[in-house]
């Protein structure tokens, strides 16, 4: 008799696969969790400073028109606003260079892209000291500011 | 035995096409190269402009001239100017690559960020490279302490 007779080439119950399907589109180093958000992160916040920046070369440059439209233009800067935008700005500045440090770790160093997660964590870490180390300066500027002290 | 034939390759040789210079290559390296400079260039910018002494209140035209006094600042300011606003306007550039679809629209905002980029270091580099500490416009009171009295 033939092993494969017609009789057991006829459709039979296929046993399920064994492969199951991943539970979360995660675990590369662009897709989901830490690779990603810190990826979304650097690109919000160098746009924020990309634009911080066309704004201050060009109020920079009122310094070539004479002082007092120069100190006009920095008095602007004094004010519990823009002090709180400088505390953003610096928040900004933070994240981006450090996570750009990561990057480059992950780039060039032989073992940083295995251990970009531990990276980023620490990046959150330093950025935490980082902005715990200067809002209170700046907080203790934007009270002054704000109580009517606006030059040193 | 008998001798192996080789059959024909499928497509017969090509020359190598001539190597153009890989600038996407390049650019990718600026960011990173730029961006160490960056950190040390925008902290030191950062602390003594923003954190030391009275902050961003003890800024005026006589503190810029202060700084301008020595080549140390027109040097570290140069520096900045040209590797944060190339670094920046590279960014922008992948960010308008990746989501600006239209080709039109691509082109403008491509063309924007050049010709923004061009302009603002120029501008940026003039003023750095003509200041002048004692302007004869100078409202009283608004000079540096060094300025001969007039």
């Amino acid at each position: 008799m033939p092993e494969n007779s017609a009789g057991t080439l006829a459709p039979q119950p296929v046993a399920k696969p064994k492969i199951k399907p991943p539970r979360r589109l995660a675990g590369t180093l662009y897709r989901g969790r830490e690779g990603m958000w810190s990826w979304v992160l650097h690109r919000i916040t160098g746009v924020s400073i990309y634009f911080f920046l066309l704004v201050h070369i060009l109020d920079t440059s009122v310094v070539r028109i004479s002082p007092q439209a120069y100190n006009a233009v920095i008095d602007q800067y004094k004010t519990p606003i823009m002090g709180l935008g400088e505390l953003a700005l610096v928040i900004a500045i933070g994240y981006h260079a450090l996570n750009g440090l990561r990057i480059i770790l992950i780039d060039f160093w032989s073992v940083g892209a295995r251990h970009q997660r531990l990276l980023f964590i620490i990046v959150i870490l330093l950025w935490i000291v980082l902005v715990a180390g200067f809002a209170p300066r700046q907080i203790s500027n934007i009270i002054l500011e704000a109580t009517g002290h606006p030059s040193a | 035995m008998t001798t192996e034939t080789i059959p024909a390759p499928r497509s017969s040789y090509a020359p190598p096409k001539k190597r153009r210079v890989n600038w996407e290559k390049w650019g990718w390296l600026y960011m990173r190269i730029s961006g160490l400079f960056l950190v040390v260039l925008i902290f030191g910018h950062l602390f003594v402009n923003l954190a030391s002494g009275a902050g961003v209140r003890e800024i005026d035209f006589a503190f810029i001239a202060g700084k301008y006094a020595t080549p140390f600042w027109i040097v570290w300011d140069t520096l900045l100017l040209w590797f944060a606003l190339i670094h920046g306007a590279n960014g922008m550039r992948t960010i308008v690559n990746d989501y600006a679809h239209r080709v039109v629209l691509r082109r403008v905002l491509l063309t924007a960020i050049l010709v923004s980029t061009v302009v603002l270091l120029v501008l940026g580099t003039l003023v750095i490279y003509t200041f002048d500490p004692c302007p004869a416009n100078a409202a009283a009171g608004t000079l540096p302490t060094f300025c001969p009295v007039k």
